[in-house]
């Protein structure tokens, strides 16, 4: 079973989870993130005065997936958040040593 | 109906003090939503404090001050004191907002027993009232219908003090760049001015003190629609000016405009005709975009903009009705204008200056940079705003 942490933007959220559902994902856990990589933050104005803001809104999607399904979920997610334009973020893919799910007591891949 | 006008200018001056009352909430989600979210509940506290405090000190000492009795046979007494009262608190809320962020609470409600019992009714006493200086080379002849002066620029004058006694917001100016500390919720800021300008329609309407006849009911109509005017000007010309200087509009700037606009005609609105609030508002709006940050190359710290609206066209409204209204024979000129500016600037900017001055030697005005840091919510209130949100950075 691999983890899938995908650091996203926003608005490609639902393009995102469309894309898994399609797949047949079942699950995900989404959150606001704030950060920044190579595309650095951008510049505002408030009143009259310009500021950088440095940490830009991003989603987090985290989905467990088992080994066989991992490469099809990377490509999707690839597919649905890229926009072309600096910015569109990075997945992180790691081991994952034991699931349960809570309501059953089910472990491993039946818990996923 | 023998008693038909006493009776309605007594309704129409209580009218007029609700509305100028909703001039509380407007200040005060106005600066909550300007502030960022740890200090909301302190800003909060204090614009309501300073409102009890300040209209209690009225009803002890200041309008006894001001008008030197109680006599009034135009309207029931207690209805002409309940509108006068209403300003009170809008000195004091013009100063806290411009000291919001790093203010502690203790300190500013002591400058407001003596700012609501003594400084703003000695104004009141040399300009609408019982006037001390009658006789003398001082004696006003200032032309300030409902308060450019004698309520906007004395908020502007003690918070200029205030502000260059307190110093900026820790992290405001680093290294000699102006570092920006952005607004945490423009919808209250918008629900703020927007309740502003309604009170604005008894501050200035009601001023004119009687609506009982069919002359008096045409001047009230007129100040009233002559007020909106100069603040739909100044939203207008802050809004095309942000968007011609930086290429975007700035919704807290053309609301600040507005407002500026609303003080700017404040000193004379029941004298022009119907066009001209449109020039005087639209220079009030201007004066704003230009002011704010003008205060800020200057160190002056002010995260609501309350200096350039109110002290900047406070004076300029004042000013406005030598130039657009001068009637010689009526006593109206732009020398006895500007006299009143600065009679009152002098007095009020000195006797402030002195009173934060020594207030502050024994109980400091700013809070420490460990409080500014944690929030003032947390550190003078107990008490977060927001405690379920996470934290702006």
């Amino acid at each position: 079973m691999k983890k899938i942490e995908a650091i996203i933007k926003p608005f490609r959220l639902e393009e995102v989870k469309d894309a898994l559902a399609h797949i047949g994902i079942t699950g995900m856990t989404v959150s606001e993130v704030k950060g920044y990589g190579r595309q650095k933050g951008h510049s505002e104005l408030y009143r009259g005065a310009e500021y950088v803001v440095d940490f830009l809104p991003k989603i987090k999607v985290e989905l467990v997936v088992g080994d066989e399904q991992l490469e099809q979920v990377l490509e999707t997610i690839t597919e649905a958040a890229r926009t072309g334009k600096i910015g569109d973020g990075k997945i992180f893919v790691s081991g994952i040593e034991k699931v349960i799910r809570i309501r059953t007591g089910e472990t491993g891949s039946e818990a996923i | 109906m023998e008693n038909f006008g006493y009776i309605v200018d007594t309704l129409f001056a209580l009218f007029a003090m609700t509305l100028i009352i909703f001039m509380v909430p407007g200040f005060a989600m106005l600066e909550a939503g300007l502030v960022r979210t740890k200090n909301v509940t302190s800003v909060l506290t204090v614009n309501t404090m300073i409102y009890a405090v300040a209209s209690v000190m009225f009803l002890l000492v200041g309008y006894q001050l001001a008008f030197g009795g109680w006599e009034n046979s135009g309207m029931s007494i207690y209805a002409a004191f309940l509108f006068q009262m209403a300003f009170v608190g809008k000195t004091v809320n013009i100063m806290s907002g411009g000291v919001s962020e790093r203010v502690r609470i203790l300190p500013i409600a002591l400058f407001t027993v003596l700012m609501g019992g003594f400084i703003y009714p000695l104004v009141v006493n040399v300009s609408w009232g019982a006037d001390l200086l009658a006789g003398t080379i001082l004696d006003l002849t200032m032309y300030d219908l409902a308060g450019s002066t004698v309520i906007h620029s004395t908020g502007g004058w003690a918070l200029l003090a205030a502000i260059m006694i307190m110093g900026p917001r820790k992290g405001r100016y680093k290294d000699g760049k102006i570092h920006v500390i952005p607004a945490s919720n423009i919808p209250l800021v918008v629900l703020g001015a927007l309740l502003l300008w309604i009170g604005w329609f008894g501050f200035n309407g009601g001023s004119v003190g009687s609506i009982a006849s069919k002359e008096n009911a045409d001047t009230v109509a007129l100040t009233i629609m002559n007020t909106n005017t100069a603040g739909l000007a100044g939203a207008l010309i802050a809004g095309i000016f942000m968007y011609l200087r930086y290429r975007k509009f700035d919704i807290t700037m053309i609301l600040n405009g507005a407002l500026g606009g609303l003080v700017a005609i404040t000193a004379g609105p029941d004298l022009y005709d119907i066009h001209t609030p449109i020039i005087i508002g639209a220079i009030g709006g201007a004066l704003v975009v230009i002011a704010v940050p003008l205060f800020d190359r200057l160190k002056l710290d002010d995260p609501v903009g309350a200096l350039s609206v109110h002290l900047v066209n406070g004076i300029w409204g004042t000013l406005a009705v030598g130039i657009f209204a001068a009637e010689p024979e009526a006593g109206i000129t732009l020398l006895g204008q500007l006299k009143g500016v600065a009679v009152v600037a002098v007095f009020v900017f000195t006797v402030s200056y002195a009173a934060i001055y020594i207030i502050n030697r024994f109980l400091p005005f700013r809070a420490g940079d460990d409080e500014q840091v944690e929030g003032l919510d947390v550190t003078e209130c107990g008490l977060e705003a927001y405690p379920e949100f996470k934290r702006a950075f």
